[in-house]
C-alpha cells in the first residue's frame, strides 16, 4: 500500500535560527508588528510503499533519523496518510 | 635492530560532486609541499597507501538538505571512517568539516551564519592547542591570517559537547582580533565560543572552517596556511605512514 508521509524539520527552540530573525524582521518592516518569533523549518513529503500506516511511518522516522533532519540542531515531526 | 627509513607522506584529495577546492588543495600538497598526493573520486573506496586525507572546501550535491549532509554517505566516507579509526590524518576544510560533522567524526553542527550572509574574507585565528599532527609547527597562541569563504560556519554544540571539547582540548582554531584577543567582533559567523576549528580526541581528525589552502604561497599574500600543512606533513613522516 503507498502512504504520503509529511515529514517537517525545524531547529530545536534552543538553536538560533537566523533565517527566522531575518524572516521576523522582514515581517516587521511589512507593518506585522504583531510577530513574535518566525522559525523557518523544511517540508519533506514521500510517497513510500509499506504494509500499513504504522509500518510507513516507523519508515518515515527511520529517515529522519538517518538523513533528513540532524538530530544535534533539529526536531522532526511525521504525518502519515493513504497516498 | 631497527632501520629507520624515511618515507615520503602522501596525500589523498577526495573528490565529492560539487567540490571545488580540490585542486588548490592538490597544488598546496603536490606542488608547494612537493609530496606525492593523488586525487580520490568520492566512490573509491581504499586509500590504501596514504598517510594524509584532505576533505575539500566546496558545496557538495549543491548543499542539499544541509551542508554535508549527502556527501556524508558517499562510499569513500566508510574508507574515511576506517582510515581515521587506524590513526590516518584527516582534515576537512570548509564544506569538508561539514561533511566531518555530518559524518560524526568531529562533534557538533553547523548553522547558518548570524548574519545570514555569504562571507568571504581574511579572518584572523589563535591557535589553541599546538599538540596536534595539524598545528606542531605553531607556537601557543600564534596568531594566524586565513580566509574563510562560507554561508554555513557557524559552529554549534550543546554545553555538555561544549565542555567536553573544553575538557580535552579539541578547541583547535578560535577567530581573534588581530591581536589574539577573543572578542565578538572578531567571530564573523555567530560560532559558539568563537570556535574556527576543532579536532577529534585521538587529535588525527581536524574540521576547519578557514581555507588554509588559499593561503600557503607569497604570491597568495599569505602563508601562514602552511604550518597546518607542514604541521601534517612533519608529523605523518614522523610516524612512518599509516
Amino acid at each position: 500500500m503507498t502512504f504520503t508521509a509529511a515529514v517537517i524539520v525545524s531547529l530545536k527552540p534552543t538553536v538560533l535560527d537566523a533565517q527566522g530573525d531575518t524572516v521576523r524582521a522582514g515581517l516587521h518592516r511589512l507593518g506585522y508588528q504583531g510577530v513574535q518569533s518566525a522559525r523557518v523549518g523544511k517540508y519533506i513529503e514521500l510517497q513510500l510503499e509499506a504494509a500499513d500506516a504504522e509500518e510507513a511511518r516507523r519508515q518515515a522516522e527511520r529517515m529522519c533519523a538517518d538523513l533528513l533532519a540532524n538530530p544535534i540542531i533539529e526536531n522532526y515531526t511525521v504525518q502519515v496518510t493513504p497516498a | 635492530m631497527s632501520v629507520l627509513v624515511e618515507k615520503m607522506p602522501s596525500f589523498g584529495v577526495v573528490i565529492f560532486p560539487g567540490s571545488n577546492c580540490d585542486h588548490d588543495c592538490y597544488h598546496v600538497a603536490a606542488h608547494v609541499l612537493g609530496a606525492p598526493t593523488r586525487y580520490v573520486w568520492h566512490e573509491e573506496t581504499d586509500l590504501a597507501g596514504l598517510d594524509c586525507v584532505i576533505l575539500p572546501g566546496g558545496f557538495t550535491y549543491g548543499d542539499y538538505l544541509r551542508t554535508g549532509a549527502i556527501a556524508r554517505f558517499s562510499p569513500v566516507m566508510g574508507a574515511v571512517q576506517r582510515f581515521a579509526a587506524a590513526g590516518g590524518l584527516v582534515i576537512g576544510i570548509c564544506n569538508g568539516f561539514q561533511i566531518l560533522l555530518e559524518a560524526g567524526l568531529l562533534p557538533g553542527a553547523m548553522l547558518r551564519n548570524v548574519g545570514q550572509r555569504f562571507i568571504c574574507r581574511h579572518v584572523y585565528l589563535r591557535t589553541e592547542q599546538t599538540q596536534t599532527p595539524f598545528t606542531r609547527t605553531l607556537s601557543p597562541g600564534q596568531v594566524v591570517r586565513i580566509p574563510i569563504a562560507h554561508g554555513e560556519g557557524n559552529y554549534y554544540a550543546d554545553a555538555q559537547t561544549l565542555r567536553e571539547l573544553e575538557e580535552y582540548g579539541q578547541v583547535v582554531f578560535r577567530y581573534c582580533q588581530p591581536d589574539g584577543r577573543l572578542t565578538p567582533g572578531a567571530n564573523p559567523n555567530g560560532s559558539v565560543s568563537n570556535i574556527a576549528g576543532i579536532c577529534n580526541r585521538e587529535r588525527n581528525v581536524l574540521g576547519m572552517m578557514p581555507h588554509p589552502e588559499r593561503c600557503s604561497e607569497p604570491l597568495l599574500g599569505s602563508v601562514d596556511g602552511r604550518f597546518i600543512f607542514d604541521s601534517m606533513f612533519a608529523a605523518a613522516r614522523q610516524s612512518g605512514g599509516n
